[in-house]
């Protein structure tokens, strides 16, 4: 079998992947392998590369024209790190953790048709799940005060408003200690 | 020459070493506010690692080592990467790349290369659990000294889209000789796409049918968490193991002057042999274990050739052990030499 990339030497590295049963396989000589800084020894994203592009090329595609013609869509930028929509459709990397935030709208369906789903159900880190923890605290403590101050216990009130300041200054000082 | 680079982690004893060398877990992480690599310049990328290395000094005392990848000359960072201790991309553009070594517990944290981290830990043969309570442990220290970006809904977030969620790469390298000798490999490992694993043929990182060896990871990353993914990637390798035992024995049975043959041959020119390529190395060093394996061979062989010789004759390893300027034609003499002397000891 001959590399795909420049169909002279004899493949020696095969690639296959299947996503949502379609299969995908690419072939490669050693050297076109080596060359292609994608392919790293413990990723694949060599196969990745030219498959996303692939989806968001299709994406594109699968629009209707207006798409192209309505500039808000190429005018989404990331404003901490300056990459557009357009450039990660094409380079297939996102620039830093905000153009999540950005680019946000478009990113279910894209991770739809990558991982088969759209959700993390993993790991979370540490100070993440201290302010889900301290958010749901927080969250009762209000409505406790709430009822307090319905009950004109102000005093309590008063107590109640202050344990949530603290929380609040300890959820500040975990972030900044870092 | 001291040996600090060369692990050989290969060697140690692991579960199913006949069909799975090694395993391997590794998980991608990025800092919050920071440009990701690909969109930082040198300046910024420097100075993340000037305050990866402050925050994290706490790893010198839990056995880590820090290097500037600059600070490697070319064999140095070659011969981690045959070890796979760091990724092929980890050995370029080494002016704004770091690292942290454990050599005793075979983990990395690569710094600077697709993303800020990658957390990286090897161990021979099948043993997922294990290594995944290290690994985890090890991101639960870095995450009290740092801000990973990371989303309620997508969970760590990572340069590439793929590796969204657990950012977690879970892979086994595995030796098979038996599938490819029947020309069952093909259908095997296409049924194994089916199960959101992907399988790359391995040696010497190309040629893949020479020494059989193949490695199958985990694709999907977001969806499942990390026990679950490490779950179903062992189901799916532990049929694996089963077919390959199965091929062995049928070829045994049915075609067993024809391997002994073949694997006597190996032996035959490894042990006679002055001059080896590496690719030609690895594939009768891969009919030597799948004969060890087998019991076709009855010579007093060390029955840990493999292990023992899968990195240490690759050009790298030749030129940090032997000296750095061997030039192509004196690295297949070397490589053969140290074959020869291995074999010819008993
Ligand atoms: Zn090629
Ligand atoms: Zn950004």
């Amino acid at each position: 079998m001959l590399c795909d990339r420049c169909g002279e030497n004899e493949a020696s590295v095969h690639l296959t992947r299947i996503i949502n049963g379609q299969k995908e396989e690419i072939h490669l000589c050693e050297d076109c392998a080596r060359k292609s800084s994608k392919l790293n020894s413990d990723d694949n994203n060599l196969s990745f590369q030219s498959l996303l592009s692939g989806i968001l090329n299709h994406n594109f595609s699968n629009q209707d024209s207006s798409f192209f013609s309505n500039k808000n869509s190429e005018k989404v930028i990331c404003p901490n790190c300056g990459l557009s929509y357009q450039e990660f459709t094409q380079s297939g990397l996102f620039g830093c953790g905000e153009c999540f935030k950005v680019f946000d709208k478009k990113l279910d369906d894209l991770f739809k048709r990558i991982h088969g789903n759209t959700r993390h159900s993993g790991k979370y880190p540490l100070s993440f799940k201290q302010k889900i923890e301290a958010e749901s605290e927080i969250n009762q403590l209000k409505i406790d005060m709430q009822t307090a101050v319905e009950n004109e216990d102000f005093e309590r009130a008063a107590k109640i408003r202050d344990e949530i300041h603290a929380i609040k200054d300890d959820m500040e000082e975990e972030q900044n200690g870092k | 020459m001291e040996n600090k680079f060369v692990n050989s982690w290969q060697m140690e004893a692991g579960k199913e070493k006949d069909v799975i060398l090694s395993s391997r877990i590794r998980l991608a992480r990025n800092l919050k506010k920071y440009k990701f690599p690909n969109k930082s310049n040198d300046l910024e990328k420097n100075k993340l690692i000037d305050m990866l290395r402050s925050k994290l000094d706490f790893l010198n005392d839990s056995g880590f080592e820090f290097y500037l990848m600059s600070d490697l000359d070319e064999v140095e960072r070659e011969v981690l990467h045959e070890e796979h201790l760091i990724s092929r991309g980890h050995t370029e553009s080494t002016t704004t790349k770091a690292l942290f070594l454990n050599n005793t517990n075979h983990l990395s944290i690569m710094i600077n290369e697709e993303d800020h981290l990658r957390l990286q830990i090897l161990k021979a043969g099948f043993e997922f659990s294990k290594i995944w309570e290290v690994i985890d442990q090890l991101d639960n220290q870095l995450d009290k000294k740092l801000e990973y970006a990371f989303s309620d809904k997508w969970g760590y977030l990572t340069s590439c889209p793929t590796n969204v969620g657990t950012a977690m790469r879970a892979s086994v390298m595995c030796h098979l000789p038996a599938l490819v000798l029947s020309g069952r490999i093909d259908n095997i490992l296409g049924a194994v796409g089916k199960f959101g694993l992907t399988v790359r043929g391995v040696a010497g990182e190309g040629s893949s049918s020479e020494a059989e060896l193949f490695q199958i990871s985990n694709q999907i990353t977001l969806g499942f968490n990390e026990k679950e993914i490490m779950e179903k990637l062992e189901s799916v390798i532990q049929q694996i193991i089963t077919e390959e035992r199965k091929s062995r024995e049928y070829l045994l049975r049915n075609n067993y002057i024809k391997l002994k043959d073949n694997v006597a041959r190996s032996f035959g020119i490894l042990k006679y042999a002055y001059q080896l390529e590496e690719a030609e190395a690895l594939k009768y060093l891969s009919r030597i274990k799948f004969g060890q394996d087998t019991n076709l061979i009855k010579e007093n062989i060390d029955q840990d050739l493999f292990s023992k010789l899968l990195f240490k004759i690759k050009d790298a390893h030749l030129k940090y052990n032997f000296g750095n300027n061997l030039n192509q034609e004196k690295l297949n003499i070397k490589r053969a030499e140290v074959i020869r002397n291995i074999l010819n000891e008993e």
